[in-house]
């Protein structure tokens, strides 16, 4: 059966109607991933014994028991996990399958794929490109339609900016909404997993399933899981902001197909209205500060005692993010850098709380530019950091965010905006999304970006 | 110590007997088991594990906050304290840096007060094997709740220092939140010393003296014993370098329980920087004034035995010696107890019956091995006026002067002392079926 472009919910209801089997149903996607894999690079583990549930693959920062873990670096190349992470644990009993481990910066650090010690992934839309990162093989696969829908990992953009340049949708999570238990740390404070999809329905399905406390995660909240499907149908009008210092340096095609949906918005009924936002430059350094001291502790028991290979293993983005990391929580150095971020970091949440007091959504460009060629990464130091310059103000407040697609540039490659919401309010931003997507069905992107990739 | 005064302070630490780790949901307290069996994720530090705090292990660092009459600070957090040491496997020990449980505390002994300067929760270590040329790690131990306690360098002498710690180690086991058990390591010890030279300016401005410019610590030190052993020792060492008008160096040093003397570890110049910040896998903790207020301290043993001597008139080292162990109190009280209640009719010839209790408790006159209510016979036994047979008296006291002729020729000449060591010999030849105050009359009669 021809299956092409189907969504998970598309496919969970021929699956309960008899019409297709599991069996064959992770056979499809098994042939996909072997035909296209090679090309793409999208996946460091593919487990082809699955018979049951529908395939998804999830970045290997997850855990998975019994299935080799990398993180992309060769550190753990050796890596079985013991034990299964709360988000795949909670996948494999809602009736989906862990088909693939997917392909990300070597722990997570990057907006590219570049870093992984299994080679850079390729953009599905110019092979010749970046897929973005870190979780850049999860988006990847999902655009291609090797799997039809993944996880990742959002610790700094790590989902936005893959689904941005993959043209996909990917949902940045309320920081505690998702038990991060299994999921190899990178930024502690800041990791926020999420699902990455062809649709807004399927983003609000995989979410609904891995939201929730988890006793095995003392920063996950107790706070009511939403029935997303339900809510995000209901015809709101919503007032949503708009704050121009995330326009300042973001590419012209972005910034024009961003005013048209922003028309397009009001024209639907909407309330469409400045908010006054800190500058997202703010953000930056208070992330960059924070994010590194917490990745020079997290890789400290990397120490070569244990998994097999040693520190040398490190890569070059790794060893500088340790060595500034434990730079700034040094003695003397503390107080300047990572208590003064703290208090910043207060001032940003403080800054969105105030803001979302007024809108209920907030709007724009996730991405400076459109995906870059291979070899670009080596010219910007801070690569990851300009690339992600508007999507770290939602790691640092914690705040969830999405990522949708707006079209294609004049190139081809995919265009995108975010949409912010308050705290636990996935909710919201999901009944905006899913309007656009019945208004624009996101200018083709989506079907466009599948039909390169035939069976 | 001519001269010279000691500034100790202490550390130590105390593993706490919860059923399941700091962490994690391993079973703690598995000393002797099979290595590296009672191990999780968690307690491994395997990527993406998380830890989870275990709240009974912060309400007992609560109850020996307030046992040490601390302040309980409301609000207080974890925070990461980074080294690198096979035994740590996640490069980090998730301990308690600027915001501990509990501060400010003090100690009275023998009207001395020790301060208490804090007590924090941490989690405990794995334990290196050294088999010949390898070393083996043992994660059993690894996320086993252990709190650290630390005094004021209050201590001039290791008398005070051994006394201090036998109270710790006391109350700590009153409260019953750890074994205390030196042998099994979960209660360390590690003594912080330097010397003062007290030169004449410091002698008049007492108050303004600055603590020296060095210390050494001692690590890891598991008894009494060897606790003052090592403060003795080290005393010695520095005062004879400072003599020579040099400064010992600052560092760690490690004991040897053999030839009693300590020896250098690790110097302090190479200390670590251990880039402490706040754990962000475990949010700061609140706590309401009643939730302090819900977690109570038993009568401590130094409460206990006040109590002792200032109701029930017992002399202080009775007191003392019956109040170690709470097991001992309590067994001394329950007889007491029982006996008022169920025999206040008994007419037994004693002024104190407190103390005549403790007397048989703590002279082993009767077992406190036995059930209350035997000890209770055996006491009322020991205690009712016996009906004493006077024709066997009259025998018994014939046959022991006749034994003892001499004896009883000095106490005649005057020698009034002898007559107790006849008495003794009657109550024996007696079989103790006589009552002393007949015996002594009956005797004074016949040897007049």
């Amino acid at each position: 059966m021809d299956l092409l472009g189907f969504t998970i919910t598309k496919i969970r209801e021929l699956i309960e109607k008899k019409t297709i089997s599991e069996k064959e149903v992770n056979e499809y996607f098994l042939k996909r991933i072997k035909k296209y894999n090679p090309v793409l690079n999208a996946f460091v583990t593919v487990v082809d014994n699955n018979a049951k549930g529908i395939p998804l693959a999830v970045k290997d920062n997850y855990c998975t028991k019994g299935v080799r873990t990398t993180a992309s670096s060769k550190v753990l190349d050796d890596f079985i996990p013991p034990y299964e992470s709360t988000v795949t644990d909670r996948l494999t009993k809602k009736g989906f399958s862990i088909i693939a481990k997917a392909n990300m910066d070597a722990w997570a650090h990057g907006a590219s794929t570049a870093t992984s010690d299994y080679g850079v992934t390729k953009n599905p839309w110019d092979l010749s490109r970046y897929p973005g990162g870190s979780s850049g093989g999860s988006a990847a696969s999902v655009s291609s339609y090797l799997v039809p829908g993944a996880i990742g990992s959002d610790t700094g953009g790590s989902i936005r900016h893959p689904a941005s340049w993959c043209g996909i949708i990917g949902l940045k999570s309320t920081y505690g909404r998702v038990s991060r238990y299994g999921l190899i740390a990178m930024g502690s404070s800041f990791d926020s997993p999420g699902p990455m999809t062809l649709s807004v329905e399927d983003n609000a399905l995989l979410l609904r399933h891995i939201a929730g406390k988890d006793k095995f995660d003392a920063t996950s909240s107790a706070e009511n899981v939403s029935d997303y499907l339900r809510e995000m149908k209901i015809a709101r009008k919503l007032v949503v902001g708009i704050a121009e210092s995330y326009l300042e340096g973001v590419d012209e095609q972005i910034k024009g197909r961003f005013n048209e949906v922003v028309e397009i918005i009001s024209k639907m009924g909407h309330t469409v209205k400045k908010v006054d936002l800190l500058s997202p430059k703010y953000s930056i350094s208070v992330y960059t500060i924070l994010q590194r001291a917490e990745v020079s502790s997290n890789l400290a028991r990397f120490d070569g005692v244990r998994y097999g290979n040693d520190r040398s293993h490190f890569g070059a983005e790794a060893k500088r993010r340790i060595m500034l990391g434990t730079y700034t929580l040094s003695h003397g150095y503390y107080d300047a850098f990572y208590k003064r971020a703290q208090k910043a970091r207060t001032l940003i949440k403080n800054n969105f709380i105030k803001v979302f007091e007024d809108v209920d959504l907030i709007i724009g460009p996730n991405v400076p530019v459109t995906a870059l060629k291979i070899g670009d990464f080596e010219k910007y130091p801070f690569y990851g950091e300009l690339m992600d310059q508007l999507n770290e103000p939602a790691n640092v407040s914690g705040i969830p965010s999405l990522s949708i697609p707006i079209g294609l540039n004049s190139e081809g490659l995919p265009l995108s905006m975010q949409i912010m919401g308050s705290y636990f309010n996935e909710s919201t931003i999901y009944n905006l999304a899913y309007q656009l997507e019945k208004e624009t069905d996101f200018f083709g992107v989506v079907k466009k970006g599948i039909s390169n990739y035939k069976d | 110590m001519d001269g010279f005064k000691p500034v100790i302070g202490l550390e130590i630490h105390v593993e706490l007997k919860t059923e399941t780790g700091m962490f994690c949901q391993c079973k703690v307290g598995q000393f002797g088991a099979e290595p590296n069996t009672h191990v999780c994720p968690v307690c491994l530090g395997l990527p993406g594990a998380l830890p989870v705090p275990n709240k009974k292990a912060i309400e007992w660092t609560i109850k020996i906050g307030k046992a040490l009459n601390c302040r309980i600070n409301l609000h207080t957090k974890f925070d990461r304290k980074h080294y690198s040491y096979p035994d740590l496997p996640k490069g980090y020990q998730i301990s308690q840096y600027d915001e501990p449980i509990a501060v400010g505390g003090q100690v009275i002994l023998n009207g001395k007060t020790f301060r208490i300067h804090r007590v924090h929760l941490e989690e405990d270590t794995g334990k290196l094997i050294h088999l010949g040329e390898d070393t083996l790690v043992d994660f059993n131990r690894s996320g086993t709740p252990l709190v650290e306690i630390v005094t004021e360098p209050d201590f001039d002498n290791s008398d005070d220092v051994k006394k201090f710690l036998e109270e710790l180690h006391t109350i700590i086991r009153c409260l019953d939140v750890s074994d205390a058990d030196m042998d099994k390591g979960s209660m360390r010890m590690e003594p912080n010393i330097s010397l003062r030279i007290m030169n004449h300016e410091s002698r008049i401005k007492n108050k303004e003296i600055k603590l020296p410019k060095y210390k050494v610590e001692v690590k890891n030190i598991n008894s009494f014993k060897f606790v003052k052993q090592a403060i003795d020792y080290e005393l010695e060492r520095q005062k004879e370098i400072l003599e020579r008008g040099e400064t010992p160096v600052q560092e760690t040093r490690g004991f040897d329980e053999k030839k009693a003397i300590t020896y250098s570890q690790r110097s302090k110049e190479e200390a670590h920087d251990y880039r402490y910040f706040p754990e962000p896998d475990i949010p700061p903790l609140t706590f309401s004034n009643e939730y302090i207020d819900s977690i109570t301290v038993p009568e401590l043993p130094g409460q206990r035995m006040k109590r002792f001597v200032e109701t029930m008139h017992l002399k202080e080292q009775d007191a003392f010696i019956l109040t170690r162990e709470k097991q001992n109190a309590d067994y001394f009280e329950t007889v007491i107890s029982k006996l008022k209640s169920s025999h206040s009719n008994l007419n037994l010839k004693t002024q104190n019956l407190e103390q005549l209790i403790a007397n048989f408790i703590i002279n082993k006159k009767i077992s406190i091995d036995l059930p209350i209510d035997e000890f209770i016979k055996k006491t009322i036994e020991l205690q009712t006026p016996k009906e004493t047979d006077e024709n066997a008296l009259r025998s018994a006291i014939d046959n022991v002067i006749k034994n003892n002729q001499k004896v009883a020729d000095q106490y005649r000449q005057g020698k009034t002392n002898a007559l107790m060591f006849l008495v003794g010999q009657v109550m024996k030849e007696m079989k103790g079926k006589a009552e002393a105050k007949v015996v002594i009359s009956r005797l004074t009669e016949i040897l007049k």
